[in-house]
């Protein structure tokens, strides 16, 4: 792995000889006369270049993806029956043994000399690998610029072949953005099902109880921990909604002052000033909410004789909620640009006040657009996490009391996910499970706020 | 781009025609028996009677810039009661921008003053100190296209005498925009829909549900501004037949492309030309007899 | 004739009746309107000033002036001035020494360890560079300006109360007299905080710096940089220029505006299954990383490169195919030259996003305590907005101060970020 650079050196230096003399060959065959080549001489030298390079560069990240995972194979393939049949989880504390050893780190107890030999074995195994590699790589690449230097003739149409690679490259790197979402839903979902063999779906999605710390001992049942996610659902929703009840009001009355009322010198300073607050990382936010708001409403609450948790859920949705101010209102500006002049022109031609034909005219013909931005932005709050994560807390209550610290969906998988854990418990998997949750919640506000906003927009084209 | 190159290449046009034929343009004044006392030099190129004998609005000297652009020099004329007044000329002289003079809808437009003198029952709605609101209640507007809001037919009509307070209860409401329905010609066609929204109707019914709308308020001047250009011929019918109805309670100022429009609807007629008012008369006189060499060339379909 | 005309004088005095409330709700609505942009711009005011007010003290540091007698006797006894040796030696001990030697008269060892707390642990550090970088000290008395204990600095900046009780205040009785002491010997001084942009991580606050963090986010951004801008600018050439209209674009197009709207932590357990349990690609790496954010990022580029590329007019293309280019010609030589300003500008943004992104990366390992600098992108680190959570969780005191510095530090990178986009948008932007 970390003679890759070196490798990939040589597979351009190789390309770009195969781009030399291809253009070479190109002004060769033509015997000077380049008007006789199809195509000009420089596709002929990129012809042979990409032939030289993409094989083999394929076949390069092919290597690497798999050379870890078949090496591994062929460790544990050598170890003593007795390790090899270990289970999952000791076998892989195993393997990290075996794998620092390779490394040079330090292991914690003195290495038996069983492990030693398997690192032998890795060491040497990947030594193989690395030289197979190179071998495999560079003689791929002389093949490919050699064959496709073969190929040069005048009548030969380079530049078609050469657009056509390049057209396939670029279809190949469009198709990424589904390979993300195919990759997310796999990896959420393939961990989830492991999860829902070891806790049921209806116990996780109408539960009451959520604690998933007591399946981390072993020695307790794995899945005696509670796993019931309604607690999360609801703290997320209470969170969501005192959020919202910041951000709409006065994210809409701020674009409405600024789309209707501001002088165009206000608007220019006041717009990217609001933007400023999309603009600002998350943890920040959630600093200042710990930091700052958090003993500030304590404080508050105190001279009014209430007990407010220092963690409370009032102090996290406040705060998201002035960061979601510039998203409803930026998305509600373009909604109310969106309104045909001939509407206000109409309420005004009949004596309506600015602010009488805002809310009976442009608001209610607005209404789809600003619900569709609405939608978008709880889709943002619900998969808000760094704010939550450090001012929300960690309880998971079932309340609806703003003053008490809840838990959210994404602290929770933060919580499971960060920090040592070994792998496979219900409690890592519970994460995927709330992911899965979460993105398909998220998923669905979003295409459900996209359509009614497509809708409203065509409405006015 | 290209619209506005043609605009200016219009007024150079005109403004060389009017340089090269002076004498041509002033012959054909033709200064008779009648018009001695009407014909006003004082006021710049205009020929006609300026002045109606029972004026609901009367407009002195009014000048529109645009930034730059003058867009309406020096225009005096009157609105009489109970009558039809159609404007008529090439697009781009100045006279949907006269209209929205008359209940001060170019406030709404940026960078667009506006001078001089205007009227309404001999109280000046140009002062500072007057209030638009109640200003475009008395002085209704209809627009080019119909823009109903997207509200039901109902609330359409009730959306003025609500915002205003005409009506103390919900009966009244309802007596409002019965009769607003009925005067607009469109209560058969929708009084078994009244729930439904307004931007389901036809162009034609839109246009009418627009009418309603303003009469629903009880004003004293209905401003239309091109009304039937987005119309079939039919809906036009109706509502020219439409507009005639109103006259008797309304007085009403109607701009329009179509010369045949203003002859059919129009008791008196004003030409204007590259922001000039330069001629106003009885309809039947303009169409028949016009005073003025550019309103005869209009008229007579050498431009426009 | 006179029915219509009682209606009408009838209607214009309700009008004008109603005249009254309806100005004054109207002056409402517009003073709800300008409390709310107030309100929003209010609170940005008070985030930047509550950032600012607690973080601008922490580039400054509170630094005492020891005299260190260098005693050949524990430093290098045998007299080698062998570096190995010269580098384990026991410089600690000499620290302590300077310290017994200006206050004779602390006996016992809780009161000895209270003074040995003055200090920060640092110092023995610098001192041991000193000595290696100069052998020639040894035997010598040299004057070292070493770094105070977190709690010195937080008193001397004035965040922990003298007055309050003993038993709540970190700093004790008798540690007041010995500062007040230093002070008055004038070898308390305040200097500009180098430390907090060499230093890596560390658990002492008045050691720790955003160094490693810093780095960790550059090669973090590199990665995401290196790998989002091709793939961004390739996609979005294809869809917008060769794509035919069907239902796989279609499904692409639809799939790249849910993406951007996908929460950022989905993306982290993408990372954490795909990369790190299926690949085995080392966890806390920065080139996992960056490959996270690459997929996070791509959607916001690939929208705005679309956008650029649909800013070329048509007449560009049209004009290249009619001299004889091939199509794939024509948008490589003449319409991606024009687009590429308003790409750079997007790309630019997607980074000041993934700059500031925190919970995916929490999710591939980013968060673990790391000391060291990272020196490339497979070595274990964490990045800013971790550094920044992590250190918001600490409870000491001092590393309040450190967050809103390094918070500072963020912004300011994010603010050029931004700057450099607007400037880039405004030199090249054009009206066709």
């Amino acid at each position: 792995m970390t003679q890759t650079p070196l490798l990939i050196v040589l597979l351009l230096t190789l390309s770009s000889l195969a781009y030399h003399f291809g253009r070479k060959r190109a002004f060769a065959v033509s015997a000077g006369h380049t008007r006789t080549l199809h195509s000009l001489p420089a596709y002929y030298g990129l012809y042979a270049a990409l032939w030289a390079v993409i094989p083999a560069l394929l076949v390069l990240g092919l290597w690497l993806a798999c050379e870890d995972t078949v090496i591994t194979r062929l460790v544990v393939g050598s170890l003593p029956p007795e390790i090899a049949s270990l289970a999952p989880s000791r076998l892989n504390l195993v393997l990290n043994d075996i794998r620092n050893l390779v490394v040079g780190n330090i292991v914690s107890s003195e290495p038996d000399a069983l492990i030693v030999a398997a690192a032998d074995r890795y060491r040497e195994l990947r030594g193989v690998s690395t030289v197979a590699l190179f071998a495999v790589t560079l003689g791929l690449a002389t093949i490919g610029g050699w064959l496709a230097y073969g190929r040069i003739r005048p009548e030969h149409r380079s530049r078609n072949a050469v657009e056509r690679i390049v057209m396939g490259i670029l279809i190949a790197c469009s198709t990424i953005a589904i390979l993300t979402t195919v990759g997310i839903v796999l990896s959420v979902l393939f961990e989830s099902i492991r999860f829902f063999q070891a806790v049921p779906v209806t116990e996780f999605l109408f539960g009451l109880d959520w604690s998933p710390q007591i399946a981390i001992r072993a020695d307790q049942a794995g899945s005696s921990g509670a796993f019931g996610a309604v607690p999360l659902f609801a703290g997320t929703m209470l969170i969501t909604l005192i959020a919202m009840s910041v951000a709409v009001p006065i994210g809409l009355m701020s674009a409405i002052y600024l789309a209707e009322y501001a002088s165009s010198r206000v608007r220019a300073t006041a717009k990217p000033l609001l933007e400023v607050l999309a603009g600002i990382p998350t943890v920040v936010y959630g600093f200042f909410a710990a930091l700052t708001v958090a003993p500030f409403i304590r404080n508050s609450g105190g001279l009014f004789g209430l007990d407010i948790a220092s963690e409370s859920a009032l102090a996290a949705g406040l705060v998201m909620g002035v960061m979601i101010i510039p998203f409803v209102s930026s998305l509600s500006d373009d909604v109310i640009n969106a309104v045909p002049q001939s509407l206000r022109d109409g309420a005004y031609g009949m004596g309506a006040t600015q602010s009488e034909t805002i809310r009976r005219v442009i608001f209610p013909a607005a209404l789809p657009g600003i619900v569709g931005a609405v939608l978008l932005a709880v889709s943002r709050a619900i998969g808000e996490t760094m704010i939550v994560v450090m001012a929300a807390g960690l309880a998971a209550k079932l309340t609806a009391n703003p003053f008490e610290a809840v838990t959210t969906v994404t602290v929770q998988i933060v919580t499971l996910l960060v920090g040592d854990q070994e792998f496979d418990s219900p409690k890592t998997l519970a994460a995927f499970a709330l992911g899965l949750v979460l993105f398909f919640v998220t998923l669905a506000l979003n295409v459900l706020a996209l359509y009614i906003v497509r809708k409203y927009r065509e409405q006015y084209e | 781009m290209n619209e506005r190159a043609s605009e200016s290449d219009m007024e150079a046009q005109a403004s060389q025609f009017m340089a090269e034929n002076p004498e041509r343009t002033s012959a054909r004044r033709r200064p008779t028996e009648a018009d001695a006392a009407t014909y006003d030099r004082e006021h710049r190129g205009t020929v006609g009677e300026l002045r109606s004998e029972v004026p609901r609005m009367r407009c002195t000297r009014v000048n529109v810039r645009y930034g730059d652009k003058h867009a309406i020099r020096d225009v005096s004329l009157d609105v009489g009661k109970n009558e039809v007044l159609a404007m008529i000329g090439p697009s781009g002289c100045g006279k949907s921008t006269f209209l929205r003079c008359l209940n001060r809808m170019n406030d709404t437009v940026a960078g667009c003053r506006v001078t001089g003198e205007i009227l309404l029952d001999g109280k000046d709605i140009m002062a500072p100190d007057v209030d638009v609101v109640p200003l475009r209640a008395r002085v209704g507007m209809v627009f080019q296209k119909p823009n109903p809001f997207p509200k039901s037919i109902f609330e359409n009509v009730a959306f003025g005498p609500r915002i205003h307070g005409l009506a103390q209860s919900h009966a009244e409401l309802e007596e409002i925009v019965v009769s607003s329905l009925q005067k607009a010609n469109l209560w058969d066609e929708v009084k078994d829909r009244l729930a439904h929204p307004g931007t389901g109707l036809s162009g034609g019914q839109q246009q009418r549900l627009c009418i309603a709308r303003a009469i629903a308020i009880q004003p004293e001047v209905i401003l239309m501004d091109e009304p039937c250009s987005a119309l079939d011929p039919i809906s036009t019918a109706k509502i020219e037949q439409l507009i005639d109805e109103l006259r008797r309670n309304y007085s009403i100022c109607i701009v329009t492309h179509s010369m045949q429009q203003a002859a059919r609807v129009s008791q008196r007629t004003a030409y204007f030309h590259l922001g000039d008012l330069i001629e106003v008369g009885d309809t039947d006189r303009i169409f028949v007899k016009p005073q003025h060499q550019l309103t005869e060339d209009y008229i007579t379909g050498r431009f426009g | 004739m006179s029915e219509p005309a009682q209606t009408e004088r009838d209607s214009f005095a309700r009008v004008e009746a109603g005249m009254k409330r309806r100005r004054a709700a109207e002056r409402r609505f517009r003073f709800f309107g300008k409390c709310a942009v107030g309100l929003g711009l209010g609170f940005l005011v008070i985030l930047f000033a509550s950032i600012v007010g607690n973080g601008y003290s922490a580039f400054w540091q509170t630094r005492i002036t020891l005299d260190v007698t260098i005693d050949e006797a524990i430093v290098d006894p045998a007299g080698t001035r062998d570096p190995a040796l010269l580098r384990a030696a026991d410089y600690g001990a000499l620290i302590k020494q300077s310290l017994r030697e200006m206050f004779p008269d602390v006996s016992g060892r809780r009161n000895r360890f209270a003074l040995y707390g003055l200090v920060s642990n640092g110092a023995n550090f610098d001192l041991r560079d000193r000595v290696l970088a100069d052998p020639s000290l040894i035997g010598s008395k040299v004057a070292l300006s070493v770094a105070a204990d977190d709690d010195v600095d937080m008193l001397m900046k004035g965040h922990i109360d003298r007055g309050a009780p003993e038993a709540d205040r970190r700093v004790k009785d008798n540690q007041l007299a010995w500062i007040d002491a230093l002070e008055a010997d004038g070898r308390i001084r305040s200097a500009f905080n180098l430390d907090f942009f060499s230093n890596g991580d560390s658990r002492d606050p008045e050691l720790a710096g955003i160094r490693g963090a810093l780095m960790g986010s550059i090669f973090t951004l590199f990665v995401t940089l290196g790998l989002s801008f091709p793939l961004a600018v390739a996609a979005a050439v294809y869809l917008e220029e060769f794509a035919p209209k069907n239902r796989w674009t279609d499904l692409i197009e639809v799939n790249i505006n849910n993406l951007a709207a996908v929460p950022s932590i989905v993306f982290g357990l993408l990372g954490l299954a795909v990369f790190i349990n299926f690949f085995t690609l080392p966890r806390s790496a920065p080139i996992v990383g960056g490959l996270v954010l690459t997929l996070m990022t791509l959607p916001t580029i690939i929208i705005a490169s679309r956008a650029a590329l649909k800013s070329v007019p048509p007449s560009i293309r049209e004009g290249a195919l009619g001299v004889g280019a091939s199509p794939m010609q024509a948008v490589m030589y003449h319409v991606l030259p024009l687009a590429l300003p308003g790409m750079l500008t997007g790309t630019i943004i997607g980074m000041a996003q993934a700059l500031g992104e925190t919970a995916p990366l929490l999710m591939i390992g980013m968060v673990a305590f790391i000391a060291d600098v990272p020196a490339g992108v497979f070595d274990p680190s964490t990045a800013l907005p971790v550094q920044i959570y992590l250190w918001a969780d600490s409870p000491e005191r001092a590393y309040v101060e450190k967050t809103s510095a390094a918070i500072i530090v963020l912004l300011l990178f994010l603010a050029a970020m931004n700057a450099l986009a607007v400037l880039l948008r405004r030199r090249f932007e054009r009206r066709w």
